[in-house]
This record gives structure tokens, C-alpha cells and sequence, in this order.
């Protein structure tokens, strides 16, 4: 056991060295189990993601804004798939990680719980969600696991055109007719405080955080980055003339950053808990799309099996499709 | 409830891009067969830009060395041949992590 | 919105591009529902680039229209208020996902058919049709080879695909002889040069299913009988609800620009 001691010992030194851990490195046990959890749980977040934006593809009112959002969720279907990927450089399948999300054991990030109601919650998404997305996302690109990091880069290089592209949605409406800046300051409106809540609560609230940060998982805390995307957002909306729903939200000149209002943990708790208003939507429609999937995905693998068998027996004789 | 008989396999992407030197490992996916993994790899792994050669190699047909003994994180009585994907048993987790 | 076209005023090589231009539509609106419930990830991927591929065609088609028409005319005011009668898009474009056997074999179907309208297309008297085409084929022979894989997938994997996959292809095949039949928007637009005689196309393409059908150890195909009217506007009654969730904001807020 004294030769275990010293690898965790050595383990902590490299990562506080800033060196990244790869699949074949010795790692603690703890640290491949949370970044099973938290990568699984990232990509679970882009897939179902995808639902909420997925709902305006149809309706979207031009062919550039349809041809837009579709590449945007499109993207989010990769960024799910890249995630899944460095997820099982650590040992899980995607099978397993599909069948957590399905039966409730793994978690997505709580705002994708939430209803798009209007065509400004695509703005909405793209400015606020995406926007706190990118200040974890960022910060996501110094973890210390390579597989992780360099998904992280891929992702980060593609989101910032989505938070851009919704932001340029909002502007655009916020400076339209009247009934599209009322759709536009509305969407504000229900989907400003669940994105503060996306950073979750503060970390003396989290267990696992202390440890994410030593072991240079996590590289800043949520309130850290939760007043990072709120010291960057404010002016944003001032800028398109929308009004942030929190009476208390000011500029505290001390502090060189924006004071607000007290967050609504119950909602969050309740939301997380399956109690929101679309997680059963989401997971049912997860669950629908997987079991129609099954003969379709049966099909191709009883094609491949006979075709390797085929090869097996004269090797020549191979179909050109 | 798990569909495992039916897991299509995993495979890894290299791509070279159209003015690379050599192919760069971008990352894995699952496809049923060659075919469907190179398709799929252009669509995910390229968004279908032009000129750019990709090779798909089924997950299980790499052997990937072991970091040598000089590295810190390098454990000798860690004898088990590290495949990608590795049969790994991560047990369920008790109380938090 | 300053744009109002009456539909039937258009003239032959107008008409001929927005016909073009609904099928690549309202194909890339059907398959664009599929974005988030495909079978797996890797695939939802994949056919959403295809729903994208249309859409941008269909993009390239209004825009050329728009300029034909002009008066201000925009892409957007073609494909967003225009009713479902001004719509000349093939039946086979309009008909309901189903399943993944249905929607692969609708896209076999019509992928295989726009690769040699595409190719024709390269040889047409319109430069700009010359243009778009010869752009357009290369991810349309991506297209028609995924369709096609996939039939083969299906035909040729368990008895429950196959099973599926004969169905799914026996009910589209009636639609997809439309393709074959002209109308007047094609037959006047093969007449001037801008086009081809589909029914010209119709062995080449025959030729090419039937190829991939025994591949797929599927039996050859009884085609029974043709249906027909989408090109002349006379649509089924998906039409009218594909609009209606399609056009329905755009509509809303007829001056307001997204």
C-alpha cells in the first residue's frame, strides 16, 4: 500500500504541474469515476440540448434563420458526440452512458428542462445559455484530463458563433417592431435567472468541488464563474436596450462588479429533481428516439456481421455500394 | 434494458487536412461497419470540407503503449494490456464522490 | 412584406426554378423534423447534413427566382407566402417521415433521381441553372450513395428491417413515378432548354434501384399506379400542414424582418 500512497502522491504533483493526465496514466480511482460523471453528464447536457432549439427548426420565419439553427443544433450534436467519445477514453461505453441518462442516474444540465416558447427564446439560448456554457466551457480547456481538454478546445472554437448568433437574434428583435421587442425583452424575462442557476450553487454548497479543484478538473468555482457571465452580460443587454428581470442587479463600484438578486435554489433543486416543466418531455423524447432506433440499429449491425463473414470466406468479394 | 448486443463498435478518426503533413487522431465514433465510420466521420469529423483524407481504424485494433517507466504516473504493477476501449469495471459509486 | 406574386403568372422558366426550389424545401423541411430523434447520434448527424444540403439548394433556387420576379422580391416571400396551390414540389417530397426505413426510402428514391436531374441540369441553356447544378451534384451523389447504403443496411440485415424496409418501398414507389411523369412546369421548361425530359430519366433510374435492390437481396419492385399533381400544384393533404407550421411566424408578422 506504501507504493499506492505514493502514486496518488505523484499524481497530485503532475496534475498541479499543470502536465495533462492521458487514458493510459494511473489515476485515482475517485478522479476516473468524476470524470466519467461530469464528461457523460456534459455530453448528456449537449444531446438533450439539442431539443429545446430543435423545436423552432420547422417554424423558423426565414430560410437563412431555419438554415442557421439547424447547423447550431447540428453542432451541439457533435459537441455531444466528442464528449461521449473522451468519455470513453475513460473506461464506460456509450450504451451505459445512454442507458444512465434514460433510467435518471445521470444528470443534464437543469436549463434544458425549460420550455421555448417563442422564436426569441432562440436568441435567448444562443446570448444566455450558450453564454454561460462558454464561461465553463473556457475554463474546461485547462482540465487537467487531455481528452477532455482537447474536446473542450474543439467545442469552444465552435461556440462562440452560437452565443454570437443568438445574440444577434435578440439585437435584431430588440430593434424591431414592437411586438418583436416585447417577444424579445419576454424571452429575457424566463430564461435570465435559470441561466445564473446553471453554474450551480456556491461551491461551500457543493461537496464535490473541493476535490474537482485540487485535482485541476475544475479550474474556477461556480460563483466565480457565475459573476464572470453576469459582469459580461449586463452590458450586453443594456447595449440592445433590454431590461435584466432583477430589480437588485447594480453596479458596485467597490467591487469592480454587479451585485444581484437572491437566487431562487428551490427552483433549481426542484428542476434537478425531475420536477421542471420539461424533464419528462426531454427524457421521454431521448427514450422514444432510442427504442424506435433499436431495429434500425440491429440492421446495421446483422449487415456488418454478415458482410465480415462474407469477407472471411472469400475475401475477394466485397460489395461496391 | 442496455442494448449492448446490438453496440455498433467504436471506431477512431485520424484525419489529414488538405494541406497536412500527417493524419491527427480528432477522435472516436460509433458506425456499424468501414463504410458507414468513414462516412460519418466526414459529416462529424469535417463538416465535409474538401480535400481532406480521413482513416477510420476499428477502436479494438489499437494497441496503444504504456507511458514509460521515467513517468511519474507510471505504475508497474499496472500490468493489464490497456485497450481503447479498456473493459475497465467502475463500480457503482457509494455515497458521493 | 412589398411582395405579392399571383401564382400562375409566372413565366415558364420562373415557374421551372420555384418548382426546383419547393422540392429541394420541402424534402429539407421533412428531414430537418428528424434533428434530435435519429437512431443514434452518428446518424442524426448525418441526415441532418442532408436536410441542410437541401435547404442551402433550396436557398440557391429562391434567390435565383426572387431575381427573376424582382421588384423587391425575396427568397423568403417564395417560401413563406406562397400557399400551398403555388407549391409545384413532387409528391414524394411531402410525404410524412415514418420511420427511418419510410424517410430513407423517400430520400432513396428521390436522391437517386435529383443525382441525374443534376446532371442534366449541367447541360441546361440557363447558366445560373448550369451553375447551381454543377455545385449541387457532388453533395447529391453523397446523398443518393447514403440513401442507398442504407437500403442495403435494411434489405439485407435482420427479417424484421427487411421486412420494414419492403414495405416503406412499395408504399413510395407510386409517388416517386411523378418524377418520370411530366407536367406542365417541366415539359414547358425541357421545351425552352432550361430542363430536362424526366421521362427520359426514368430507365437510367430504374436501372440504378433496381441495381441496389439486389444488392440489398430485395425482390425487383411492382411500381403500381402513379400519383400524381404535386407539379401542377395539386398536392396531398400533408401539404397544407407542412405550410401551415412552416409559414405560421413568417405570416404572423408579415413586416417584420428575423
Amino acid at each position: 500500500m506504501g507504493e499506492t500512497h505514493s502514486l496518488e502522491d505523484r499524481f497530485q504533483a503532475f496534475v498541479e504541474a499543470e502536465n495533462k493526465v492521458e487514458p493510459k496514466h494511473w489515476m485515482p480511482d475517485g478522479y476516473r469515476k468524476t470524470l466519467v460523471r461530469q464528461i457523460s453528464q456534459h455530453a448528456h447536457s449537449e444531446i438533450v440540448g439539442m431539443l429545446p432549439e430543435a423545436n423552432w427548426i420547422t417554424r423558423a420565419p426565414s430560410l437563412r434563420a431555419k438554415l442557421i439553427l439547424l447547423a447550431k443544433v447540428q453542432d451541439e450534436a457533435g459537441h455531444g458526440l466528442y464528449l461521449y467519445s473522451a468519455a470513453e477514453t475513460l473506461g464506460t461505453s456509450r450504451d451505459q452512458m445512454i442507458d444512465d441518462l434514460h433510467s435518471g442516474k445521470a444528470k443534464y444540465s437543469s436549463i434544458f428542462n425549460y420550455p421555448t416558447l417563442t422564436w426569441a427564446d432562440m436568441g435567448a439560448i444562443g446570448w444566455l445559455v450558450d453564454g454561460a456554457a462558454i464561461a465553463n466551457q473556457v475554463m474546461l480547456c485547462r482540465t487537467s484530463y487531455g481528452p477532455y481538454s482537447r474536446a473542450m478546445v474543439r467545442i469552444c472554437k465552435e461556440e462562440s458563433f452560437h452565443q454570437r448568433q443568438g445574440f444577434e437574434i435578440m439585437m435584431h428583435l430588440a430593434k424591431g417592431t414592437p411586438e418583436q421587442k416585447a417577444m424579445a425583452q419576454d424571452a429575457l424575462n424566463r430564461w435570465w435567472w435559470p441561466s445564473i442557476m446553471m453554474f450551480g450553487p456556491s461551491d461551500d454548497q457543493s461537496p464535490n468541488s473541493a476535490q474537482s479543484m485540487k485535482w485541476r478538473i475544475k479550474r474556477k468555482s461556480n460563483d466565480e464563474l457565475r459573476q464572470e457571465f453576469i459582469d459580461k452580460t449586463v452590458p450586453q443587454a443594456e447595449f440592445i436596450g433590454l431590461t435584466i428581470p432583477d430589480p437588485d442587479l447594480r453596479w458596485n463600484e467597490e467591487t469592480g462588479h454587479y451585485d444581484f438578486g437572491t437566487i431562487n435554489w428551490t427552483e433549481f433543486f426542484d428542476v434537478i429533481a425531475g420536477n421542471g416543466p420539461c424533464n419528462a418531455e426531454r427524457l421521454a423524447a431521448r427514450q422514444k428516439a432510442h427504442d424506435e432506433g433499436a431495429w434500425v440499429r440491429e440492421a446495421a449491425a446483422a449487415y456488418a456481421a454478415k458482410q465480415a463473414s462474407r469477407s472471411a470466406r472469400s475475401p475477394a468479394q466485397t460489395h461496391a455500394a | 434494458m442496455s442494448t449492448t448486443t446490438h453496440q455498433w463498435p467504436l471506431w477512431e478518426v485520424f484525419v489529414r487536412s488538405k494541406n497536412g503533413l500527417a493524419h491527427k487522431h480528432v477522435g472516436s465514433l460509433h458506425a456499424p461497419d468501414s463504410e458507414m465510420a468513414l462516412k460519418n466521420a466526414r459529416d462529424v469529423y469535417t463538416r465535409r470540407s474538401e480535400g481532406i483524407s480521413i482513416w477510420v481504424v476499428p477502436s479494438a485494433a489499437i494497441t496503444a503503449s504504456s507511458p514509460d517507466e521515467k513517468d511519474p504516473l507510471f505504475a508497474p504493477s499496472d500490468d493489464k494490456v490497456y485497450r481503447h476501449p479498456t473493459f475497465y469495471d467502475i463500480p457503482d459509486e457509494v455515497g458521493h464522490m | 412584406m412589398t411582395f405579392r406574386m399571383k401564382w400562375d403568372t409566372c413565366d415558364p422558366k420562373t415557374a421551372y426554378v420555384l418548382h426546383l426550389a419547393d422540392d429541394a424545401l420541402i424534402l429539407g423541411q421533412r428531414l430537418s423534423a428528424w434533428c434530435g430523434h435519429g437512431p443514434i447520434l452518428e446518424q442524426d448527424i448525418a441526415l441532418t447534413n442532408v436536410a441542410l444540403d437541401l435547404i442551402g439548394l433550396a436557398r440557391q433556387y429562391y434567390g435565383y427566382a426572387a431575381e427573376l420576379i424582382g421588384d423587391g422580391c425575396t427568397e423568403n416571400d417564395l417560401a413563406f407566402f406562397r400557399d400551398s396551390r403555388a407549391f409545384t414540389n413532387h409528391l414524394l417530397c411531402e410525404q410524412p417521415n415514418g420511420h427511418w426505413g419510410d424517410t430513407l426510402a423517400r430520400q432513396f428514391f428521390f436522391d437517386t433521381f435529383h443525382f441525374f436531374q443534376l446532371e442534366a441540369l449541367q447541360q441546361s441553356s440557363d447558366e445560373r441553372l448550369r451553375h447551381i447544378a454543377a455545385k449541387a451534384i457532388k453533395e447529391t451523389s453523397y446523398h443518393a450513395q447514403f440513401s442507398a447504403e442504407w437500403i442495403i443496411r435494411m434489405g439485407d440485415g435482420t427479417e424484421e428491417s427487411r421486412s420494414k424496409i419492403t414495405q416503406s418501398l412499395r408504399h413510395f414507389a407510386p409517388f416517386a413515378l411523378e418524377l418520370f411523369i411530366p407536367a406542365q412546369v417541366d415539359a414547358a421548361a425541357h421545351d425552352l432548354g432550361f430542363g430536362p425530359d424526366v421521362s427520359v430519366l426514368e430507365s437510367d433510374w430504374k436501372e440504378k434501384i433496381q441495381s441496389i435492390l439486389t444488392i440489398a437481396t430485395l425482390s425487383p419492385l411492382e411500381w403500381g399506379f402513379p400519383k400524381k399533381g404535386g407539379k401542377s400544384g395539386v398536392h396531398s393533404e400533408h401539404h397544407g400542414y407542412i405550410l401551415a407550421e412552416m409559414q405560421s411566424l413568417a405570416r404572423a408578422y408579415p413586416d417584420a424582418t428575423w
